[in-house]
């Protein structure tokens, strides 16, 4: 199934005025993720947050990242998507100026990016935006 | 005589707030538990009036800080039953108290002694033996737990032998709620010899701590646990064994002559206690303390034992939930997963609805390991908490299992 652009999320969620649906959108968005194959799950892919863990696959074709990222937690799933959404099949100039700070501010989701959070999200993202500086 | 919850909330001012629009609901307590004002009060009272370094300005600010810090010794010594004074050091927490302990056995442990722990432990409790055992070419035993989550009590006794040097285990497991039948297992150990370090993180903040009563050599704890500041804790050690114990970190305040040479140390507890200590956390654990033990400790202790028995009577009721850890000595602590979704996606609807509570593997992997989950979600309760908090806790758990199912 096609994930939603970036934009197309920030006004889905936008439209929603409780947060039962918005965490349900995202919950659904979790579901939606195409899951990893188990193979690639390997240790140098995993990103361990202390509550859940995150895996990474990147490969780059003419230009342009893919990515596969995986959890074993749905809502970090459904961030992650999020996530995938702002970078997923990118070059690495659009990633790097995509400013995912604002993004996640503009879903009213910045509290659940934090680095504390644990959730490995924060890594997640640096580790793309690395990916992303050393493919330039 | 019941406890009068409402009155006591009321001296924790944290606990008025709101999260996202909802009453905070706070079951994070085996984590770390909120301070009540005269705690607050206490250290604001050192800072404003008499902060100085201790033991050494020839100044009356320096006499006052000295005066404070010296007996909020003398509170923990009584709070705890200790022999005496000299046997309170003060510590940074639970986890820096077991590594002065690991770090003087290492240094005394020979190749093939045993050192045992039990399959519940904090990393605490676990990481400092293995690497002290890995240092001496000692062996680490561990003693396996039954699936209820009660210590295999036949195993600990087979597996103690003439060269079991020492025993670590927690008087109450952080992960589960275990209560172990400490004074008891001290006994065992001690027939064969053994030092015995009890982890008391969590058995500390449920009272009627008595060292000596126990028979144990150490007892460990930490100051966050029990309504007092972070950055503080205690490790209480038997006079007699703490003498000559390896010194820990070397520098001021725990020597007594020193020559570009060489140096000689001083007396306890000082010589444990290198450099400035934590003197605002010294005070306010020790008014934490005094806080602690003006309540009435069996109302108190029979409010816990309800709040824990209301939370697992829904918990049973609870279609899809699972408890983690069913000991029959049991306190504090609900332990939990619901089928088919992963503690972290169930911490997190939870924190929408303004509960707190915590979800992972609780500092204790192979424990994770050895029940065959990844983690867990984890209820912790303390004096203040409600039965009405324990049914919010349930309502927003129905709510979390329908959004994720
Ligand atoms: C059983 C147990 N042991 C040790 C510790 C470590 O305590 P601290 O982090 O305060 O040093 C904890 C706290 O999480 C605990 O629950």
């Amino acid at each position: 199934m096609k994930l939603p652009g970036s934009e197309e999320i920030v006004d889905d969620l936008a439209f929603f005025d409780d947060w039962e649906q918005r965490y349900q959108y995202i919950i659904d968005l979790g579901k939606s993720l195409p899951p990893m194959d188990e193979a690639d799950k390997t240790e140098d892919r995993l990103v361990r947050g202390c509550q859940s863990s995150v895996w990474l696959k990147a490969h780059r074709e003419n230009g342009v990242l893919h990515f596969a990222v995986d959890s074993d937690a749905i809502i970090v799933n459904g961030l992650l998507a999020l996530v995938m959404a702002a970078y997923n099949n990118k070059t690495p100039e659009q990633i790097l100026t995509f400013d995912i700070d604002d993004y996640f501010q503009q879903l009213d989701l910045e509290r659940h990016i934090t680095p504390t959070r644990g959730n490995g999200l924060r890594a997640i993202v640096s580790k793309i935006q690395d990916i992303a500086r050393e493919s330039r | 005589m019941s406890l009068d919850v409402r009155a006591l909330r009321e001296q924790f001012p944290i606990l008025a707030q709101e999260i996202d629009g909802n009453p905070l609901v706070y079951l994070d307590n085996a984590a770390t538990t909120q301070k009540p004002q005269a705690v607050l009060d206490a250290i604001m009272a050192f800072y404003t009036q008499c902060n100085a370094n201790v033991h050494r300005g020839a100044h009356a600010l320096s006499d006052e800080a000295t005066r404070r810090y010296e007996k909020a010794r003398d509170s923990v010594a009584h709070f705890i039953h200790a022999n005496s004074r000299e046997e309170v050091i003060w510590t940074s927490g639970t986890t820096e108290g077991l590594n002065i302990v690991a770090n003087g056995i290492a240094q005394r442990l020979q190749e093939g002694d045993e050192v045992m722990v039990t399959q519940m432990e904090h990393h605490a409790d676990l990481v400092t033996w293995q690497q002290a055992c890995t240092r001496s070419r000692a062996i680490l035993k561990v003693v396996p737990i039954h699936d209820n989550g009660a210590l295999d009590i036949q195993a600990f006794e087979d597996m103690l032998s003439g060269r079991t040097r020492l025993v670590a285990l927690p008087h109450v497991s952080n992960a589960l709620g275990t209560v172990n039948p400490i004074k008891k297992l001290a006994a065992l150990a001690k027939q064969k010899g053994a030092l015995v370090v009890i982890d008391g993180a969590q058995g500390i903040a449920h009272g009627g701590v008595d060292v000596q009563d126990i028979g144990c050599d150490f007892y460990a704890f930490s100051g966050h646990k029990l309504f007092g500041p972070t950055g503080i804790g205690v490790l209480w050690g038997r006079g007699s064994v703490l003498e000559d114990w390896p010194v820990w970190q070397t520098g001021g305040e725990m020597i007594a002559r020193v020559s570009y040479e060489a140096s000689t140390w001083g007396a306890l507890p000082n010589r444990l206690e290198a450099g400035t200590p934590n003197i605002a956390g010294a005070i306010g654990m020790a008014a934490a303390i005094d806080w602690f033990s003006k309540l009435d400790l069996e109302a108190v202790q029979s409010h816990e034992k309800q709040l824990l028995a209301s939370a697992t009577e829904q918990a049973m009721a609870f279609d899809g939930l699972k408890i983690i850890g069913s000991a029959p000595d049991k306190i504090g602590v609900l332990s939990f997963i619901i089928d088919g979704s992963h503690p972290a996606d169930v911490g997190f609807i939870l924190d929408r609805q303004g509960i707190a509570i915590r979800t992972g593997d609780h500092c204790a992997q192979p424990l994770m390991r050895r029940l065959g989950v990844p983690g867990t979600a984890r209820a912790s309760f303390s004096l203040y908490n409600t039965l009405d908090e324990v049914d919010s806790l349930f309502r927003a758990l129905k709510k979390a299992q329908m959004m994720l199912a």
